[in-house]
């Protein structure tokens, strides 16, 4: 639920249309303000979340108002100052908030230039702008620092673009240095975990046994040094001065607690998905003129459910001052959140202010909003005083929302030739987004466990105009005459989804790429071949053979035991091209051992930083591919420890060559999802190519394909 | 003796170069330590059972899981933390290689790294990409910054070499 899909879902009023996130947040001095000192801070709505944003839009803005890259300072968000840019999500940063800061900056400079111009008599165009001072024909004649009035800035935005063509860009398209990575490697107190504040408590979560589990009594005993436990029906959480206080009184009330629980967690996610109520639409229905059908191939897919799995766990720090609510959080979107906490507190909006502090990585919605109710409950029983609480590594792999395990079933139908004549794809998952702020009843985990509970909506899928949720990528970028594709949505959750990554796109992207390459083996067509002759999209074409050149893939030998596959997808349609060439070994599991990719993002605003992100975003898809599933029995979750959901670890990251192809005329679009599913798919083929089986079923374990050889040899 | 603290018992140890000192309450483990009292940030907590190495420290130059150690461990002995291996002003040649590399995302685990790193150097001033991937196999990047993280743990083994 980023800024596209409040757009797609909502009216936009009567008011010019300006760019990205500025048509909803029009008032330039929301963006930026400049200082008489020499600085410029920007405001922008959009967060870190580790993926370089902050740095990329500090580009965006030293670019237009022509200063230095280093007197740019970026402001965290907080309610309700800042621009509203709804979530950070969708790989769509730069297009929302960058596109704003740009037009922003470039009417900043516009205004200011004319104050100069007026002053100092020298005409509009005489005057150039080096590192924020103005030089007319004669020399200097003023500085954004001697003209630094917030009052120049005082106003909406008008249309029209000021900003500078993209051949007079040196700052946005340079590999500018992450602003956040010195702290980082010097440890500094950067991170949400690492905030203290005077006075500060902690706090730690006793989870009940079960999913659902009703809390009934606590058996008597001492708790360690000053802590205390904290109940709201079955909300139950301890608090104590020290760490090292909470964490062993956590324990010892654990042990202590008594619950009613229920078996509500399916047998298998698999059957699941097969037999759960659940709610159908149309994605796609056309029918155009084909030749005759002469062969048809039918393949079904599946992926369980797999975790966020963040390095940090989720953690938040509330403060209560009477009916007023301080909250410090890592959520992709704060007035989501405010608007959630707001419903699940009973309190107005405008007593609870939100900021913002980086977490770990997140890669999508996991506890980062959770977390922040559960501190604002424990902190009410400490009025005045900030509480922090932090989850353990069991709740953040057991108890945050996880990407929704998925069944994708395709049929194909090729003529004569081996050409794809028609398709049908069918799609069954939970919903992919149960995002706070959206439904008029909150999605934060406590609300299902305090005194006045109520019962956490069933995921959603955001429409295909903003990018799906199951249906991302569901429909195929290949020229198909007749195409159908349907969704059914689960609509209930006993398994808590919402979004993580690529949203609905891994999977479906497995399923059309696999087909791709059996098609391809029936016509007896080279994979790449067969894909560039099925597809019109030039910048497709362009990354498909980038990849394919990078890899050697024409000459690629044979080789016993080792495999090479492909896989191509434009993320959501409609953002980041990418196509991969993975290498694989079988050993006693399946190693992933190099991957070649080509990238297409349009203008690159830090190629560095893109590179960055399309390599992060393709080893998280080999470790989806290879290693992730999430467990569960009838109660709870069962792989709630690194040990029980493994992820890729250095022995077995591929060696990872990419190539951008520069498009500096293009719009930028974002780089952290495109790499992630088409990764998946590359695998699974290569898989094929090495072994002779065809995985359905991900992870690709060596027991999960043993399976599939023994499905396929007994026919 | 269910009071949370264990008396007064002060702890006394070297960390990063300095005396320091402590009162633990009962059951802290060296993390807690580190983070809660003596006010450090580099040592993280990522799991607190010896599989993500987050929490990396050196205790006498050899690399350690403190989110299991007990602080008491540390008593009369030498702890170094990422704060320990350089500062901005002076940074240790891993912290300028990472920075000369990008290597880094979101950046959690980048403290429990560089820590396991140090040691490696330490122990093997020319370690191949093998040597470097089985030193860091303890620690978790869920970013996928490992290229990179390689990359930079062989340019700051060459600048060491070339400049010891
Ligand atoms: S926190 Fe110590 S290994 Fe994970
Ligand atoms: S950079 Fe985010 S976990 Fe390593």
């Amino acid at each position: 639920m980023n800024l596209a899909y409040v757009q797609a879902t909502s009216g936009d009023g009567d008011k010019p249309r300006l760019p990205g996130s500025l048509h909803v947040n029009r008032r330039l001095d929301q963006w930026l303000r400049i200082h008489a000192e020499g600085l410029v801070t920007i405001t922008p709505g959009k967060v870190e979340l580790g993926q370089g944003i902050l740095t990329a839009l500090a580009q965006i803005a030293a670019e237009e108002l022509d200063i230095a890259f280093a007197r740019v300072r970026v402001q965290a968000a907080a309610t309700p100052a800042s621009p509203n840019e709804a979530v950070t999500s969708g790989s769509l940063s730069v297009q929302e908030s960058g596109m704003a800061l740009r037009h922003a900056c470039a009417e900043a400079r516009a205004i200011h230039l004319s104050v100069a111009a007026q002053r100092s008599g020298v005409k509009l165009e005489a005057i150039r702008v080096e590192d924020g001072s103005f030089l007319g024909p004669e020399g200097p004649i003023g500085s954004y620092w001697a003209q630094a009035d917030d009052a120049l800035l005082a106003c909406e935005a008008s249309p029209g673009s000021r900003a500078k063509p993209p051949a007079a860009r040196r700052i946005a398209g340079s590999a500018a240095p992450r602003l956040d990575l010195p702290d980082k490697v010097f440890g500094a107190a950067r991170f949400i975990q690492d905030l203290r504040l005077p006075g500060m408590l902690h706090a730690r979560m006793v989870r009940p046994p079960a999913r659902r589990a009703r809390f009934t009594a606590l058996r008597d005993g001492a708790l360690p040094g000053d802590a205390r436990v904290v109940r709201d029906g079955s909300f139950l959480a301890v608090l104590a001065s020290e760490e090292a206080i909470a964490e062993a009184a956590a324990a010892r009330v654990t042990a202590r607690a008594e619950w009613d629980a229920e078996d509500t967690l399916p047998e298998s996610a698999e059957a699941w998905l097969r037999s759960a109520p659940g709610e159908d639409s149309v994605v796609v229905d056309r029918t155009e003129a084909a030749p005759e059908a002469a062969a048809t191939l039918h393949a079904r897919f599946f992926r369980p459910f797999v975790a966020h799995a963040s390095i940090g766990t989720c953690c938040a720090v509330a403060r209560w001052e009477g009916d007023q609510l301080e909250v410090w959080s890592h959520s992709q979107g704060i007035y989501n959140l405010r608007a959630d906490l707001a419903k699940a507190l009973r309190v107005p909006e405008t007593q609870i202010l939100v900021r913002h502090i980086e977490g770990a990585g997140c890669y999508g919605h996991n506890g980062a909003d959770d977390v922040a109710l559960d501190a604002a409950l424990a902190a009410r029983a400490a009025p005045g005083l900030p509480v922090r609480l932090l989850w353990s590594r069991a709740e953040e792999l057991g108890w945050a929302p996880f990407s929704s395990a998925m069944l994708v079933e395709i049929e194909a139908e090729t003529d004569a030739a081996g050409d794809i004549v028609a398709w049908r794809q069918q799609v069954t998952s939970q919903g992919h987004s149960s995002r706070p702020g959206r439904n008029p009843k909150p999605t934060l985990l406590a609300v299902e466990h305090v005194a006045d509970a109520s019962e956490i909506p069933a995921a959603i899928n955001p429409p295909l105009a903003s990018g799906g949720g199951a249906q991302r990528n569901a429909v195929p970028a290949y020229r198909i005459p007749r195409l159908q594709v349907g969704l059914r949505r689960i609509t209930a959750m006993p398994v808590r989804s919402s979004a993580l990554r690529g949203l609905g796109a891994p999977t479906n992207v497995l399923a059309i790429e696999s087909v791709m390459d059996e098609l391809a083996a029936k016509a007896g067509a080279d994979p790449l071949a067969y894909r560039l002759r099925h597809l019109d999209d030039a910048r497709g074409q362009a990354v498909l053979r980038a990849a394919a050149e990078l890899a050697g893939w024409e000459t690629r030998a044979k080789r016993e035991g080792i495999g090479m596959g492909i896989g191509y997808a434009r993320y959501k349609n409609s953002g980041g091209w990418c196509a991969v060439v993975a290498e694989v070994a079988a050993e006693a599991e399946i190693v992933c051992r190099h991957l070649w990719i080509a990238g297409d993002v349009g203008e690159a605003i830090n190629p560095d930083g893109i590179a960055n992100q399309y390599e992060g975003g393709a080893i998280h898809g080999v470790s989806m591919a290879l290693k992730e599933e999430v467990r569960f029995d009838r109660r709870r979750v069962t792989s709630d420890t690194w040990e029980a959901y493994p992820i890729l670890r250095f022995s077995e990251v591929p060696a990872v060559e990419f190539r951008l192809l520069a498009r500096p005329e293009e719009p930028p679009l974002g780089a952290g999802e495109a790499a992630l599913a088409p990764t998946i798919a590359a695998i699974a083929n290569a898989i094929h190519d090495a072994l002779g089986v065809r995985p359905h079923r991900m992870p690709f374990t060596a027991a999960n394909l043993a399976a599939e050889m023994d499905a396929a040899g007994g026919g | 003796m269910d009071n949370g603290r264990d008396g007064d018992a002060m702890l006394a140890f070297t960390l990063n170069g300095e005396p320091a000192e402590g009162a633990p309450p009962e059951g802290a483990s060296l993390l807690h330590l580190l983070r809660g009292s003596l006010g450090l940030s580099g040592p993280r907590f990522g799991c607190g059972e010896e599989q993500c190495g987050a929490c990396m420290v050196l205790l006498d130059g050899r690399p350690g899981y403190a989110c299991t150690l007990p602080a008491e461990a540390a008593a009369g002995r030498a702890v170094t933390t990422v704060e320990g291996l350089g500062t901005p002003e002076a940074p240790h040649p891993l912290q300028a290689a990472f920075l000369a590399e990008q290597a880094g995302q979101c950046g959690f685990c980048l403290s429990g790294i560089l820590i396991s790193a140090a040691a490696l150097l330490q122990a093997n001033p020319d370690p191949d990409e093998a040597a470097i991937r089985a030193a860091l196999e303890p620690h978790l990047c869920r970013c996928g910054s490992h290229n990179r993280i390689l990359r930079a743990v062989q340019r700051a083994a060459s600048m060491m070499r070339a400049a010891p």
